[in-house]
């Protein structure tokens, strides 16, 4: 499995997280850093705190509390997607590549869904086939 | 085999004396010694050896780097099978590009092997008010949903039965193949194909030198030639060294599944036990292996 896709320079998050100071628990807009990040994940009814835990800034955190690493986001995932999580730890959900029979690779869910705003983006197409009739006389489409 | 067709070598020898006559021209052309050849199936070790031989050096040459020509047969207890994800297909076309690059199909004049259809979500399945030529700036489009079609790899080809001379079969993994040396150009299995899945090379294919995939087998994706048919062999190449296929691994959606039938813990077969699942055509009990899912 490839490294989380972390944003360039954010992790480790205590670079900038010193635990030394207090954490603000309140939900607001923030304004000293992260500004980016626009929350389209269920943002009315989550916020930073309930994925990323306050207490080890370098970990992610279930809603059972335990405190997980990055290249578990998965767990964390699937504790509302639940029906996903399955699929894809049996290959069925997401890309595998590697081999049927042997050692395959998969990827984080975060790899094809930015967790802040997960819906796939749209991609744009490659060409289509040329037409027969543009074939015909050597032409493209 | 039901019946024992000819051995294709003495026969015509026996006709045209052509075999001795090339031979005493001291023809080494290939174009005139793949006259002479046994069908893959049928064909003796030792003739396979020379053969192969033959043909990488005449692919080494012609493209000028080392071209491999791979033999390897099916694997014990494998049965092969594909399951494409319908409800995430975003019809990138992807697959079909991937496919080209992988498996040496020409360029000039074009041909490829998936077409990806776009239907009206309104309209359901419908194969007459299909597009595959729909171009746009991003996709999926409002309203539309994709089905990519290749070669469905079916239990009971219809392909297979209308070769006149034998030169597609299924392989034990059920890998149906083409004997491109066999392959007379009748274009019969085209019109028995129901899936439009089979292309032939009405021009003399070509591959820029630069582009070839130099790791071929012989029942796929070696360099054809003009005036035989060709079609998906779902990576033959590939999946028969334990690898997936190209479209596979490269579908930015996952959509596509790859497997053994025969083993209960292969993707495919969680596909078919837990997964709302069809095969196109149903009724014409061609039995694909080939199997289309709703994921979501």
């Amino acid at each position: 499995m490839p490294p989380p896709p972390f944003t360039e320079g954010a992790f480790p998050c205590t670079e900038c997280h010193d635990p030394e100071i207090p954490v603000n628990k309140t939900r607001r807009t923030l304004e000293m850093s992260h500004q980016e990040i626009e929350l389209k994940h269920d943002e009315e009814h989550r916020w930073c705190l309930d994925c990323h835990s306050s207490t080890n800034r370098d970990k992610l955190q279930l809603a059972s509390g335990e405190q997980i690493d990055f290249t578990e986001s998965y767990r964390l995932c699937g504790q509302c997607h639940g029906d996903k999580y399955r699929d894809w730890r049996v290959g069925v959900h997401g890309r595998r590549s590697g081999e049927w029979n042997g050692h395959k690779s998969y990827l984080l869910c975060v790899h094809c869904h930015y967790s802040h705003a997960p819906a796939f983006k749209p991609l744009k197409p490659m060409p289509p086939p040329v037409r027969p009739s543009q074939l015909a006389k050597g032409g493209k489409s | 085999m039901s019946r024992t067709l000819p051995n294709r070598r003495e026969f015509l020898c026996t006709v045209g004396g052509c075999a001795a006559a090339a031979a005493a021209a001291g023809c080494s052309d290939l174009t005139h010694t793949s006259w002479f050849r046994s069908r893959f199936r049928e064909m003796p070790e030792a003739e396979k050896k020379t053969i192969i031989a033959e043909l990488e050096k005449e692919h080494s040459a012609r493209f000028q780097q080392p071209v491999t020509v791979g033999v390897e047969p099916p694997m014990e207890n494998v049965e092969f099978g594909y399951a494409l994800d319908i409800s995430r297909c975003i019809g990138c076309r992807r697959c079909v590009h991937a496919c080209v690059d992988e498996n040496n199909q020409s360029r000039e004049p074009q041909l490829q092997w998936i077409r990806v259809l776009e239907m009206d979500k309104e309209k359901g399945i419908d194969f007459a008010h299909a597009d595959a030529y729909y171009d746009a700036e991003s996709v999926p489009r409002e309203g539309h949903f994709y089905l990519p079609v290749a070669c469905q790899q079916c239990e009971n080809p219809a392909c297979v039965k209308s070769c006149p001379v034998g030169a597609t079969w299924k392989e034990k993994d059920g890998i149906v193949v083409i004997d491109y040396d066999w392959c007379i150009g009748c274009r019969c299995c085209m019109s028995a194909c129901p899936y439009g899945a089979r292309h032939f090379n009405y021009a003399e294919p070509s591959i820029p030198t630069e582009k070839l995939n130099p790791k071929t087998h012989y029942l796929g994706n070696r360099p054809r030639m003009k005036g035989v048919v060709e079609k998906c062999t779902w990576c033959i190449q590939r999946t028969r060294k334990g690898r997936y296929p190209a479209c596979v691994e490269v579908c930015p959606v996952g959509a596509r599944k790859f497997g053994n039938l025969l083993d209960p813990e292969s993707e495919v077969r969680y596909v078919l036990e837990h997964k709302r699942v069809f095969v196109l055509k149903s009724e014409l009990n061609t039995r694909p292996k080939f199997f289309y899912f709703y994921g979501l």
